[in-house]
């Protein structure tokens, strides 16, 4: 008898479902070995994750706008099979521009447009800083995963540069970061911390969707990362897709950057490249590529981060426990991604070749 | 003026040790097809565990030995999900670095002493220190070369081995074939799955044991986000070394001469901007994977393996 893995004519929606609820409960199980083996009652501790997260629900929501904006950028790219790994850098540079705007630009224009200006901005910086690596890679073939990850270490290094450098605030008592945005920059807020970035995330989510699903442009895009001889055939263009589609979900990570700046911290300082752009990168996986599932995927995912931080204060537990959770539940996602397009099947001793399917 | 080019030297060396052993480790690694971004995350995980038995056993021999075991481990669930589950290559290794930093610092949160609150940051463990080998040290400039400690020595042994293992020998060549085109090393009887597993072991082994070098001799102790990076910059390294082990020396250290530089700088008390110094590493691999990929003589000699980053399935046409 021998086991074999046979190609599903069509991807099985069961599972795509399936797959990421059983890989969180997973990654749950092993975090909890994790917490026995440290003498801590992994249910005691979930429940004061849960509680915590549940309590300090606008914490939850303000961490949950940056991994839903760049966890929708992300979803873009990787629906085209292009490994944008960049969007921590995106996200960086797109908080810079905007600061540029709201700590520069505010004698040269009327207060009304500072903000769109800077959220304009920080889009376009965001944009650029993923239409590089596109382009090279849509042009000149050069491996995107590389370039991309290579860009967010000069994204976070040129920021470091500013804040303590030349944009250091002379006023700061020596603290690095950039002298406080005028309050005509700042993103009005909703509930606590809560700023209006989550508007723009539910909003795009919806829009993504749409585009993905029932346009012209978004089905082109969905044949380039399917079948790119498929995409020839059709007559599509791929490089300037690429170029289009990469603009587009660095746009998003920007405005990430620009909102997590002037919504949350209203200056330029640490505190932007916290990891959020590899978190997008959970995000989106966990969500199956499908903008409408990241808001949701991008809340469990700050939940757990304040979670975290919530148990390190009431069971003095290391708050990485909820990093830890978050890395390990891709494990069992990808390993069960093998069956939304393999399916097993047994085959008896004895009979000779495995038919193709 | 030639002392203080010694002490760089030394520096250098010691700063790029780490980062030899993870290239040349990651060099099999994806010679082999797989691409392993959780460098950083093995790196991270080897440091911490390296101090932590370090600690409290006193041994460095087993605080080593751990280290790579653990490293060797982190790949291996790497290689289930890629090799046999067919996982994505590049979303399993940033799994593999997220939960390895994550681990890390929860560890090192709890492998302390009581009287410290179990934290281990801030704890004095034992130290590998520098051997000098005499008269050889005492040259002016090379000295820096024969002033090191234990793990550095075998580095200079590592690279030419690693070089000679992959050029000149069988198994060096049925490395090659898997990761150039794993049909035809099918084919031709290799079994492609115990090649990638076993190289990118091997490349967790080698990362480990970098890892273990920070926290036990290059900067003793351990602190949260120890690698601060260095598992990313090895990925720029491969790149940098053309996947020849042979290469993997020269960008190391020019990377550890980089922090070496910055920290004189700095001392100093100079106005170059720390920033585009630290920058112009990543800017400059940026331009050499252009370079490479342009240049399609260039790929013909020295490429990166056809197949990396593919997954291989018998079944498939």
């Amino acid at each position: 008898m021998q086991l074999v893995f046979e190609k599903r004519a069509a991807f099985s929606r069961q599972t795509q479902v399936l797959v990421p609820i059983v890989s969180f409960v997973v990654s749950l199980l092993l975090g909890a070995i994790l917490l026995l083996a440290s003498n801590v009652n992994p249910l005691t501790a979930y429940a004061a994750m849960a509680t915590g997260a549940l309590r300090a629900w606008t914490e939850t929501l303000v961490k949950a706008i940056p991994l839903m904006l760049a966890g929708l950028g992300v979803t873009i790219a990787f629906k085209m099979q292009f490994w944008n790994i960049g969007a921590e850098g995106q996200i960086v540079l797109g908080g810079v521009a905007a600061a540029w705007v709201a700590l520069f630009w505010a004698n040269g224009l009327p207060a009304w447009t500072l903000l769109p200006t800077a959220l304009l901005v920080g889009i376009l910086a965001g944009a650029l800083w993923a239409g590089l690596p596109a382009v090279l890679k849509a042009y000149f073939k050069v491996d995107e995963t590389l370039t991309t990850l290579m860009l967010n270490y000069v994204a976070i290094l040129f920021a470091q540069h500013l804040y303590y450098g030349p944009w250091r605030d002379p006023k700061g008592y020596g603290f690095p970061g950039s002298a406080p945005f005028p309050e005509a920059a700042w993103l009005p807020r909703l509930a606590g911390r809560v700023h209006y970035g989550l508007i723009f995330a539910l909003i795009l989510a919806f829009v993504l969707w749409f585009v993905l699903q029932r346009t012209r442009w978004g089905f082109e895009l969905r044949i380039i990362g399917e079948n790119q001889t498929a995409a020839r055939y059709l007559g599509i263009e791929i490089a300037r897709n690429i170029v289009l589609a990469l603009l587009l979900s660095g746009a998003i990570s920007g405005l990430a950057g620009a909102c997590e700046a002037l919504g949350v911290l209203h200056r330029l300082q640490h505190g932007l490249a916290l990891g959020y752009g590899y978190t997008a990168i959970i995000v989106a996986w966990m969500a199956q590529l499908n903008p409408l599932a990241v808001p949701f995927v991008a809340l469990l995912m700050a939940g757990l981060l304040v979670g975290g931080d919530q148990v390190q204060l009431s069971m003095r537990l290391p708050a990485a426990v909820g990093v830890v959770l978050q890395g390990l539940v891709l494990f069992p996602l990808l390993a069960g991604n093998l069956f939304t397009e393999y399916r097993l099947r047994v085959i008896r001793s004895g009979s000779a070749r495995v038919k193709e399917a | 003026m030639l002392d203080l080019l010694t002490s760089i030297l030394a520096i250098t060396l010691r700063a790029g040790t780490s980062l030899v052993y993870a290239t040349v480790g990651e060099i099999y690694t994806e010679r082999s097809g797989v691409l392993n971004l959780g460098i950083e995350g093995m790196m991270m995980l080897g440091a911490l565990s390296a101090f932590a038995v370090a600690y409290h056993t006193g041994s460095l021999l087993l605080a080593f030995l751990i280290a790579g075991l653990v490293g060797g481990l982190m790949a291996a669930l790497h290689a289930f999900i890629t090799v046999t589950m067919r996982g994505n290559q590049v979303v399993s290794g940033l799994s593999v670095t997220l939960a390895g930093t994550g681990l890390a610092s929860y560890l090192g949160q709890r492998l302390g002493p009581a009287s410290n609150n179990y934290y281990l940051a801030g704890m004095v463990g034992p130290k590998l220190l520098p051997l000098a080998i005499r008269p050889l040290a005492d040259w002016p400039l090379l000295g820096a070369l024969f002033n090191q400690d234990v793990i550095t020595y075998l580095m200079y042994l590592l690279v030419p081995l690693a070089w000679f293992y992959m050029y000149k020998t069988r198994a060096g060549l049925n490395l090659r074939a898997v990761g150039e085109n794993p049909r035809t090393a099918d084919a031709m009887g290799i079994d492609v799955t115990r090649v990638r597993y076993g190289y990118t072991i091997l490349g967790g082994i080698l990362t480990g044991l970098g890892g273990a070098h920070l926290t036990l001799a290059y900067t003793p102790g351990w602190a949260e986000n120890i690698t601060g990076g260095r598992g990313w910059i090895v990925i720029a390294l491969v790149i940098f070394a053309m996947w020849n082990p042979g290469r993997s020396i020269w960008g190391a250290l020019i990377f550890g001469g980089i922090n070496a530089i910055q920290f004189r700088l700095q001392a100093a008390g100079t106005v170059i901007p720390a920033a585009f110094l630290n920058m112009s590493p990543y800017l400059v691999t940026v331009l050499m994977l252009v370079i490479i990929t342009v240049s399609s003589t260039a790929r013909h000699q020295i490429g990166a393996p056809a197949a990396l980053g593919k997954a291989y399935m018998r079944e498939d046409k």
